[in-house]
C-alpha cells in the first residue's frame, strides 16, 4: 500500500505544484513508512519539508500555508503524535472556515498511521478517529486497500476541506492493484461483500478481520454484507440506510475503543434513525477500554478478532435464519 | 511591579520630551510614503531600539505631515471604536468576550505605515485594531461584535474572529498562541512563492512563553523564513504581570539565536521605523523578532476591571506621559500644521463617523438559518453538513424568537 500513497502523492505534486508535504523524516529519509521515497530528489526540499519534532507547530505551520492557497500534506509519524496538534487542528483546521466566515478556505490532509500494530506499546497504538471524530468541519477518512488508498489520497489533496487520513501501521505492505488517475469520493462507503444476512459496518483493517470471519461464515451458509465505511465523518447514511434495510441487522466492528469510538456514533445513529428497519439490536463489537499491552496475547485480546466477528453473526443472524427455517 | 513599571514610563516619556526641531531632509531612507512637497517632510527622534544579535537602526526617523495626520485620524478612530465597543458591551448589543486595545493603537498604525496589504498579518484575540489598520471598516467591526451578517466573519466569528482575506489578515485567533505557527506557515508560503513578502505574526507577552513559539522560532531560523514576529508587551497577561509570568520578560532577546528588537510601541514612528528595518531583514536573512514596549488602559476583557493587579495611577500616568495619540498630536501642533482647536474640530467630526458607523451596523440583520450549517465545510467534492438523520433534507433549527434581543423586526 504504500507504493500507492507514494503514487498518490507523486501524481498530485506533479499535477498542482501547490502540493507539498511536511513531516518528519519525509525528505531525505523517505518517509518513515517509505511513502514519500526518493520524492525529494524530484521535488526539492521545499516541497518535501524535513521538519523538526514539533507537530503542534508543523501542524500551524501547515494550516498558515493552507490559508494562503498552498495544499499541503502534513504527515505525523504515527497518528498518536497528532494529539500535540490536537489544537491546531480543532481550532485551526476544523473550524476555521466558519469563524471566518467562509473567508478562508483550509485544503489540509494530515495523514499517518494509527492503529494497532505488532507489540508497539499503548503509546504507539492509538486509534485518534474517536478523537478527533467530534471535531465540526474536519472530514475523516479511512483507506484499506491499495486501490482504495490511492484514489481517496487523490481525492483529499484535491479537496477544500481538511481531511484526515487514517492509514493502518500493518497494512502499509499489503499488494493490490491501482486504477490509473482515479479518484475516489471521500465520502461513499465501499461494499467490500454484497450479501443478504447482516450488515457489517467496518474500516481499515478491520475489513480484513471481517472479511477473514466471512471465509468461516460462507462455509457456513451465511451470507454477510460488508460494508466499508470509508468515510468516518461524516457517515454514508445512504449506503448504510440501503444495507441495513436490506438485511435489518447490523454489527459494527472497528478497532477503537468502546468508548466514545465510532462506533458508539454510528450505532447511536443507527438507532435512531432505522429503528424500524432493525429486527436486532445494533451489536458493536469494538477494542477494549484498556491502553494496548505490550505482550502478544493481551495485544491480541485487545482488538477483535475474526472468531468475535463469527460469533456475532452466528448471534444476530442465526436467529433469523430459524425463523426462515421453520 | 507596578511602580517599576511607571518609573520606566517616566524615564522613557522623559526620553521623548527631547525630540529635535525638525530638519528638513532631501536623501530617503527606507520610507514608502512619497511626500507631497519637500518642505513637509521632517526627521524626528524617537526612543532608541534595543538589539538583541542585530545592530539596531537609527532612531531618527522620516515622516511627513500627511502621514502624521492619517497615523493620527487612524489612532484616534481606532481608541473611538474601542470605546464604543465598550458601549455597545454595556448595552447588551456585544456579548462574550470582548478584548480591547486602546492605548495600543501605535502598534498597528506603525505597522501598517511600513508594510503592504500584500505582507500578511496574524494576530490574538485583541484584532479589532489591527483589522482596522489592515484596511477593515469599523461599521464591520461593530456588525460582528453584534453578530450581524455584515461582519466580516458573518456573525459567525465574534470579536476574536476579525478576517480580511483580500489584505492578508488571517485572524483573529481564540487561544492564545496558536497564531504563531499558523503565521509561520504565512511566512513558508512567502517564500514559497518567492513573492518578496514577509508574514507579521503578533502576539502578547502572555503568550510568549508557548512551547509552539519557540518550535515556530526553530522552523522559522532553519530555513530563513521571511516572518516578523512582534510581541505587544503591554506588562500583562491577563491580571498577572510580566515579570510574575516569565523569567526573561525582555521578550526580543528570548529568540536566543534569532535577533531581536526592543521598540517603543507607544510611538508610532518608532514602531514605523522598526518595521521598515524588520521587513528588510527578515526577507534577506529570516527571521526577527519585535518586541513592542505598549499598554492597554483597559482591563484584559471587559469582565476584567483591570485594577486588581495594576494601581489607577500606573494606568493614568502612562496616559499621561505616553499616550500615542496624544504624541503624534504634540508633534502636529508642535510643527504648527494645526492647533488644538482644529484638532478638536477633528475629532469631533471623527467621533460623529465612528458614531455614524454604529448605526448602520445595528441595521445589519442577524445571519440567516442557512448560515448555521453552510461553512462547516466548503462545497468542494460536494461534502455538506450531512443531516444526522436519514430521510431529512435539512438540519431543522428549534422554532422560536431567535437573537439575544428576540427582535422579529430582523427577519
Amino acid at each position: 500500500m504504500w507504493e500507492a500513497l507514494r503514487e498518490a502523492v507523486d501524481e498530485e505534486m506533479e499535477r498542482d505544484p501547490t502540493v507539498c508535504l511536511f513531516g518528519e523524516d519525509v525528505g531525505h529519509y523517505g518517509g518513515s513508512y517509505k511513502v514519500s521515497y526518493d520524492l525529494y530528489k524530484k521535488y526539492g526540499d521545499m516541497r518535501l519539508l524535513d521538519t523538526p519534532i514539533c507537530e503542534n507547530a508543523f501542524m500551524g505551520m501547515g494550516i498558515g500555508a493552507a490559508m494562503t492557497g498552498l495544499r499541503p500534506i502534513v504527515e505525523g509519524m504515527n497518528m498518536g503524535f497528532l494529539l500535540l496538534a490536537y489544537n491546531q487542528i480543532s481550532n485551526n483546521a476544523g473550524m476555521l472556515h466558519y469563524t471566518s466566515g467562509g473567508q478562508y478556505k483550509v485544503p489540509l490532509v494530515i495523514r499517518g498511521p494509527g492503529g494497532v500494530g505488532r507489540q508497539l506499546g499503548a503509546e504507539h497504538s492509538q486509534r485518534l478517529e474517536s478523537y478527533f471524530q467530534s471535531i465540526p468541519g474536519v472530514q475523516l477518512v479511512a483507506c484499506s486497500t491499495v486501490a482504495n488508498a490511492k484514489a481517496l489520497l487523490k481525492s483529499a489533496i484535491r479537496s477544500d476541506n481538511p481531511i484526515i487520513f487514517f492509514e493502518h501501521v500493518l497494512l502499509y505492505n499489503i499488494k493490490g492493484d491501482t486504477q490509473e488517475g482515479h479518484c475516489q469520493s471521500l465520502e461513499r462507503a465501499e461494499i467490500a461483500r454484497p450479501g443478504s444476512d447482516v450488515t457489517i459496518l467496518c474500516y481499515s483493517r478491520m475489513r480484513y478481520v471481517v472479511l477473514q470471519a466471512c471465509q468461516q461464515l460462507e462455509k457456513e451458509g451465511y451470507n454477510p454484507e460488508v460494508v466499508d465505511l470509508i468515510s468516518l465523518k461524516p457517515f454514508d447514511m445512504e449506503t448504510i440506510a440501503k444495507s441495513v434495510r436490506k438485511t435489518r441487522h447490523v454489527i459494527i466492528v472497528e478497532e477503537c475503543m468502546r468508548t466514545g469510538g465510532i462506533g458508539a456514533s454510528l450505532s447511536a445513529i443507527i438507532n435512531e434513525t432505522l429503528f424500524d428497519d432493525l429486527d436486532h439490536q445494533v451489536v458493536r463489537l469494538s477494542s477494549q477500554d484498556v491502553p494496548t499491552a505490550y505482550a502478544y496475547e493481551l495485544e491480541a485480546a485487545t482488538i477483535v478478532q475474526p472468531e468475535q466477528v463469527v460469533d456475532a453473526v452466528k448471534r444476530v443472524a442465526g436467529s433469523a435464519r430459524q425463523l426462515v427455517a421453520a | 511591579m507596578a511602580l517599576s513599571t511607571l518609573k520606566q514610563a517616566c524615564q522613557l516619556s522623559r526620553l521623548a520630551g527631547t525630540l529635535r526641531p525638525a530638519i528638513y531632509l532631501s536623501a530617503r531612507g527606507f520610507a514608502a510614503e512619497p511626500a507631497q512637497e519637500e518642505s513637509e517632510t521632517i526627521t524626528l527622534e524617537v526612543n532608541p531600539f534595543k538589539g538583541h544579535k542585530v545592530e539596531p537602526p537609527s532612531n531618527v526617523v522620516e515622516t511627513n505631515k500627511d502621514e502624521l495626520f492619517d497615523m493620527y485620524k487612524t489612532m484616534f478612530l481606532m481608541r473611538r471604536m474601542e470605546l464604543t465597543a465598550d458601549q455597545l458591551y454595556k448595552q447588551k448589543l456585544a456579548r462574550g468576550f470582548l478584548h480591547l486595545a486602546d492605548g495600543q493603537e501605535g502598534v498597528p498604525v506603525g505597522m501598517e505605515a511600513a508594510l503592504d496589504f500584500d505582507d500578511s498579518m496574524i494576530q490574538s484575540y485583541r484584532d479589532h485594531c489591527t483589522y482596522v489598520g489592515r484596511g477593515g471598516t469599523m461599521k464591520a467591526v461593530f456588525a460582528e461584535l453584534m453578530g450581524r451578517v455584515d461582519g466580516p466573519a458573518r456573525g459567525l466569528g465574534g470579536s476574536m474572529h476579525l478576517y480580511h482575506r483580500e489584505h492578508n489578515f488571517f485572524g483573529g485567533v481564540g487561544i492564545v498562541g496558536e497564531q504563531i505557527p499558523v503565521g509561520t506557515g504565512l511566512g513558508f508560503a512567502h517564500q514559497y512563492r518567492d513573492d518578496g513578502h514577509v508574514a507579521f505574526t503578533i502576539y502578547g507577552d502572555g503568550a510568549a512563553n508557548q512551547g509552539q513559539i519557540f518550535e515556530a522560532f526553530n522552523m522559522a531560523a532553519i530555513w530563513n523564513l521571511p516572518v516578523v514576529y512582534v510581541v505587544e508587551n503591554n506588562h500583562y497577561g491577563m491580571g498577572t504581570a510580566d515579570s510574575r509570568a516569565s523569567k526573561s520578560p525582555q521578550y526580543y532577546t528570548r529568540g536566543d539565536y534569532v535577533p531581536g528588537l526592543w521598540v517603543d510601541g507607544m510611538d508610532c514612528l518608532a514602531v514605523k521605523q522598526a518595521c521598515l528595518f524588520a521587513k528588510k531583514h527578515a526577507l534577506e536573512n529570516g527571521p526577527i523578532l519585535l518586541e513592542m514596549d505598549t499598554y492597554r488602559y483597559h482591563g484584559h476583557s471587559i469582565s476584567d476591571p483591570g485594577s486588581t493587579y495594576r494601581t489607577r495611577d500606573e494606568v493614568s500616568g502612562i496616559r499621561r506621559a505616553r499616550d500615542p495619540i496624544e504624541h503624534v498630536k504634540q508633534i502636529i501642533i508642535e510643527h504648527g500644521w494645526a492647533d488644538a482647536n482644529e484638532l478638536k474640530r477633528l475629532e469631533k467630526e471623527l467621533k460623529a463617523q465612528v458614531n455614524a458607523d454604529v448605526e448602520e451596523a445595528k441595521k445589519s440583520p442577524f445571519p440567516p438559518e442557512e448560515d448555521f450549517y453552510n461553512n462547516i465545510y466548503v462545497d468542494g467534492l460536494g461534502a455538506k453538513l450531512r443531516p444526522i438523520e436519514v430521510g431529512m433534507d435539512k438540519i431543522q433549527l428549534p422554532k422560536g424568537p431567535r437573537g439575544p434581543s428576540a427582535d422579529a423586526s430582523t427577519h
